[in-house]
């Protein structure tokens, strides 16, 4: 196997000139796998950085609850103790905490502004709920609250967290789809190249068979021109697509989603798998063109 | 070496070829001649295997023909050299790469052979046109240079098909005269021609059989060539 692999990117001088060096098909090959990488690195930022996303949305919201107290003001305190009691005493909660009304007119600033009468209004309790590991039993919360505090409502984001993190891993699947696509259309034009050069080098291949070349001489000729073309191709791809996604605006909270999109750490270092697996794929498919043209041809 | 038993082969919905028979013996020489369109470029396939009979069998080095596999096919084109009338070449490379062509794809160290290769150019007298390339040559020096490229691996079996179909009288006969050395050499030699001259040439130095081709028949030729 590695003398094969060694055999295909050295090759054979001699060899490699029985084959014509061909105009169009050899810059379509080029210019094909150096979209399709350019287009692959793009899904795999889109891909990983909704796998992160969804990752950091599913373990921040399920961590946390919120508990409101919708009392009359005259209850709101006595109420509020009484719900901190029935938390710290509930298994599974790790820590228990009533917003301040400094913290609670922050939250409600962005819609009614920094000058809110809070004092004023009726603006239930709230208590932030953070769970240990195991997490608590959100059901029997809710029972007990509903005998003990009755102004209380237990809110575990579940409602609203869960089409976020499905939406954030289905952009996932898609951008994983995406890569197999590419790779399928970047397949099936590489075939496309490889048969109109096949086509084309007739004559040739009809002189190297009767010059006693074996069927494997003439596929190999062909295989390594169009596996190599597809490595630069996509090598030149994967090049411009990284310093695009280099390019793009580091993550904020202020930008969400978008801002967020490319790689991290590691994740740099995948799409240089990109060019090999270009390459992989225009072997097999050059390998499957070469192999049924010339079984036709006999 | 060669031989061809009952050997019968349809063309386009019509009999071309009935019950030939014949032999290739080692170190023979033989003609093989008729009309135009009589088979004669087909009955030549059928012996180095580009063509498969419709009935009968052909044996080469005592393989059915009809029943090797595409890789047997190859190593079988490598034992016989075939020099087409039209000699086809690969014109990107130079005279002296595709006379050496049939060292290259069976993977020869071509340094090894480079004094081989250099002794082949001269005896076909085209030294001087190694580096040409073939679209730059004559009819005569494309017929040596194919020749040379179908002896290059020292095969048993040489087969010609008009060889001087499109050279003058004098380049004719040097042709021939390589062909009769390769046939000393102990090659065994097979020409189609309708050029009954070359063929009373050829007899006047060596001894060669005739074959015709007639109604779809192979025959063996008499006194009056």
């Amino acid at each position: 196997m590695t003398g094969r692999i060694r055999q295909l990117i050295v090759g054979d001088v001699q060899a490699d000139r029985v084959v014509p060096p061909s105009g169009f098909t050899a810059q379509l090959t080029l210019f094909v796998a150096a979209a399709m990488a350019f287009l692959t690195v793009f899904a795999l930022a889109l891909s990983l950085a909704s796998g992160r996303l969804a990752d950091r949305w599913a373990d921040e919201l399920a961590r946390a609850a919120t508990l409101r107290i919708n009392a009359p003001a005259d209850q709101r305190a006595a109420q509020t103790a009484a719900a901190l009691t029935v938390l710290e005493q509930t298994p599974g909660v790790a820590s228990a905490r009533a917003l301040s009304a400094d913290e609670q007119a922050e939250l409600l600033a962005p819609w009614f502004g920094a000058e809110l009468p809070l004092d004023s209004l009726p603006v239930p309790q709230l208590i932030e709920v953070l769970e240990t590991e195991e997490g608590y039993d959100a059901d029997g919360l809710r029972l007990r609250l509903q005998a003990e505090v009755p102004g209380a409502v237990l809110d575990d984001h579940s409602r609203w967290r869960k089409p976020l993190v499905d939406a954030a891993r289905s952009l996932r699947r898609l951008g994983l789809f995406s890569i197999l696509l590419i790779g399928g259309a970047m397949a099936a034009m590489i075939t496309l190249a490889a048969n109109a050069a096949l086509a084309a080098n007739a004559q040739v291949i009809e002189v190297l068979r009767l010059v006693g070349a074996q069927d494997g001489y003439i596929a190999h000729a062909f295989v390594r021109r169009f596996t190599l073309r597809a490595l630069i191709g996509c090598g030149v791809g994967v090049l411009l697509g990284m310093i695009g996604v280099w390019l793009m605006p580091a993550a904020s909270e202020e930008g969400g989603f978008l801002t967020g999109l490319g790689f991290v750490g590691w994740g740099w270092l995948m799409p240089l798998a990109i060019p090999l697996l270009g390459a992989l794929v225009a072997f097999v498919a050059t390998s499957r063109a070469a192999n049924k043209r010339l079984g036709d041809l006999t | 070496m060669i031989e061809l038993d009952n050997v019968g082969y349809n063309y386009g919905g019509g009999e071309l070829l009935t019950n030939v028979s014949a032999q290739l013996s080692p170190g023979s020489f033989h003609f093989l001649t008729g009309p135009s369109g009589a088979g004669k470029t087909t009955l030549l396939k059928l012996c180095y295997g580009a063509l498969s009979p419709t009935s009968g069998r052909v044996r080469a080095f005592n393989m059915d023909v009809k029943g090797l596999d595409r890789d047997q096919m190859a190593m079988l084109r490598r034992r016989v050299g075939v020099v087409h009338q039209d000699c086809r070449f690969l014109d990107h490379l130079a005279v002296k790469e595709n006379i050496a062509l049939p060292l290259t794809v069976s993977g020869k160290d071509m340094s090894l052979e480079e004094a081989n290769l250099s002794e082949l150019m001269n005896w076909v007298g085209l030294s001087e046109r190694a580096h040409a390339n073939p679209p730059e040559l004559s009819g005569g020096e494309r017929q040596r240079a194919a020749l040379a490229r179908a002896v290059i691996l020292s095969p048993e079996v040489v087969i010609a098909d008009e060889p001087t179909g499109n050279v003058d009288w004098e380049m004719s006969q040097r042709l021939l005269r390589l062909l009769v050395e390769l046939n000393r050499m102990g090659k065994t030699i097979l020409v189609a021609t309708h050029d009954l001259s070359l063929i009373r040439a050829a007899k006047n130095q060596v001894q060669t059989r005739v074959l015709r081709i007639s109604d779809k028949r192979l025959q063996l030729a008499g006194a009056d060539l």
